[in-house]
């Protein structure tokens, strides 16, 4: 089978910086991959060139058997990808409630319906109850599945979320993890992360792609990869082992 | 679609809005000339400040220009009337559209070449300006000296010309403000509103979410500008006379954009409240003033800067949401 998502040899250069250098890698259709790596590896570059929100510079992105490099950001969401930012940016002004809808809205024309579908969205992240708040007043745990909510609820194929647990507490974290794994198990949702906290990308990811200096220097299951000297080197540091 | 339109206003929202709507139609019954005029003049704010407010409190983009939409409609609908003698219902066919492709332009320019923000607003002004200058020089519509449409003394109003009483252009921009009031909150309830907020909180995440950004700014331009100016063409009507230099002045844009600021930037209220509260209350002051015969040249100016300040320092949301509190009128949620 044909996997949901294919990056071949993408590379983004900024000027003089070579931010993503020739990344290679699939992610098949319902499952949770990660991608890891020290900062200014080039992740959340690598990210906005799925997203759409960069054109890459070379190499191709397949996603359903389609090229969507170099499509704007709403049509790739369109065609099924969601995303988070790895700085949150809710619609600030606007309720739980209201921030949700948006995201329904994009494949659905009746608002009581994309309410309906909000509403569902909510229960399944835990912020059923806040959402008459305004998302300006809340904190950043819920902000972040205020993100996932918002992103889920455009009925994506393929989620990629870029750092949610960053920030969170160890039993905010242990949420979130399940909230995802539950997500993957029941709708076969596929997911792709980008995370530096190790407790969640081990609980959640099956596979790791590891980029350093906007290469992919090591990929495969975590059990594996967390023993790669190259990445123990460059990101994890030996205290991990 | 009156069930939904009323879904979640508090009964006591309506009944006062009922009320107010109720007052608004006697008050000709009662009002004296010059209330009157004050009158036509808030609504007119009303209006024009309900319209500005889409793209704004909307959809998020400043349009420091909409003088321009006025014009337009008002300068169409005037010279199609003198030239040809075609009513201004008519005119406005020709007007309004016209308004519309201008502001598609201007948007057009504007976010296809993402010139965002404060830039995007100086654009507006330009375009206004460029109205302004290149109105003077347009021999059709009289040029710098000024288009005039015929005054007669008529019997009775002529709804169908717009020739007559003040009571009628009263009657015309109050159901024009009740038309526009529903219209937004129409829109503000549907999907576009929902992405127009979308827009205006954060681009960027807007389009991530799926958002047609570009499409949907156009569609808030096309429609504020097509609003705007049919206001133009009642102005037109009730004052008779049209001048670039005053017609498409900065100073007109800017007396548009401060009802919605004073009363509530977004909020479909502010506008019109913030048309009472300014303008009824500029002339009070003019009045008070004149009564104790005292005349300060330029004393409504500084009445408009004071409530600005008020209200930026006070109420940085604006009047609305605070009267709106005040009363116990938050929206009931389902």
């Amino acid at each position: 089978m044909k996997p949901l998502l294919q990056v071949q040899g993408v590379s983004k250069r900024f000027r003089g910086l070579l931010a993503v250098d020739k990344v290679s890698f699939e992610v098949p259709q319902g499952g949770v991959y990660a991608v890891i790596g020290p900062n200014g590896a080039g992740k959340t570059t690598l990210f906005n060139m799925i997203a759409g929100v960069f054109m890459p510079d070379g190499g191709t992105v397949e996603f359903n058997g389609e090229r969507i490099d170099g499509l704007p950001p709403n049509q790739v969401c369109q065609r099924g990808i969601g995303r988070t930012f790895q700085i949150v940016r809710p619609f600030p002004a606007l309720t739980v409630e209201e921030n949700v809808i948006v995201g329904a809205l994009m494949k659905r024309t009746d608002v009581s319906m994309a309410r309906a579908h909000a509403h569902d969205v909510l229960r399944r992240l835990d912020l059923y109850d806040k959402r008459s708040q305004r998302a300006s007043s809340m904190t950043l745990p819920d902000r972040k599945r205020l993100e996932v909510a918002r992103a889920l609820a455009t009925d994506p194929k393929l989620l990629l979320l870029d750092e949610v647990m960053a920030g969170l507490r160890p039993t905010e974290t242990d949420r979130m993890v399940s909230i995802l794994k539950e997500l993957n198990s029941d709708s076969g949702l596929t997911i792709l992360l980008i995370e530096h906290v190790m407790r969640a990308v081990m609980a959640l990811a099956q596979h790791i792609v590891v980029l350093h200096h906007g290469a992919n220097i090591a990929e495969g299951a975590p059990a594996d990869v967390v023993r790669d000297k190259a990445v123990i080197d460059s990101y994890l540091g030996a205290e991990s082992v | 679609m009156i069930a939904r339109l009323i879904d979640g206003v508090p009964t006591r929202a309506l009944i006062l809005l009922f009320l107010l709507l109720a007052s608004a139609i006697c008050a000709p019954l009662f009002a004296s000339d010059y209330l009157l005029t004050i009158l036509i003049l808030i609504f007119y704010f009303a209006y024009t400040g309900q319209a500005w407010n889409i793209m704004m409190g909307f959809a998020g983009q400043l349009s420091l220009g909409h003088a321009l939409y006025v014009g337009l409609g008002a300068y169409t609908a005037a010279a199609l009337f003198v030239h040809f003698g075609i009513a201004p219902w008519l005119g406005l066919l020709i007007g309004v559209p016209i308004a519309g492709a201008v502001g598609a332009f201007i948007g057009f320019l504007a976010f296809r070449f993402r010139v965002g923000g404060v830039y995007f607003a100086i654009l507006t002004i330009a375009f206004a300006e460029f109205a302004r200058v290149g109105f003077d020089h347009f021999a059709w519509t009289a040029g710098s000296s000024g288009l005039f449409l015929p005054v007669k003394q008529y019997s009775g109003n002529n709804l169908w010309t717009l020739r007559g009483e003040p009571v009628m252009f009263y009657y015309v921009l109050l159901a024009a403000t009740v038309a526009a009031f529903i219209g937004c909150r129409m829109l503000l309830q549907s999907r576009i509103g929902y992405f127009w907020m979308a827009i205006r909180e954060d681009e960027e995440a807007a389009r991530a979410a799926g958002i047609d950004t570009f499409r949907y700014k156009m569609i808030a331009v096309v429609i504020s500008a097509a609003m705007t100016s049919f206001a133009g063409v009642v102005y037109a009507f009730y004052y008779n006379n049209l001048f670039p230099e005053q017609v498409f002045h900065i100073s007109r844009s800017i007396e548009i954009i401060l009802g919605p600021i004073v009363g509530g930037i977004g909020t479909l209220f502010g506008p019109i409240l913030g048309a009472f509260v300014l303008t009824g209350l500029a002339e009070v002051l003019t009045e008070g003033l004149h009564a104790l015969g005292i005349d300060i040249p330029g004393a409504k100016q500084v009445f408009y800067g004071i409530c600005l300040l008020f209200v930026i320092m006070a109420l940085p949301d604006g009047v609305w949401p605070w009267v709106k509190r005040r009363l116990g009128l938050t929206e009931r949620r389902s």
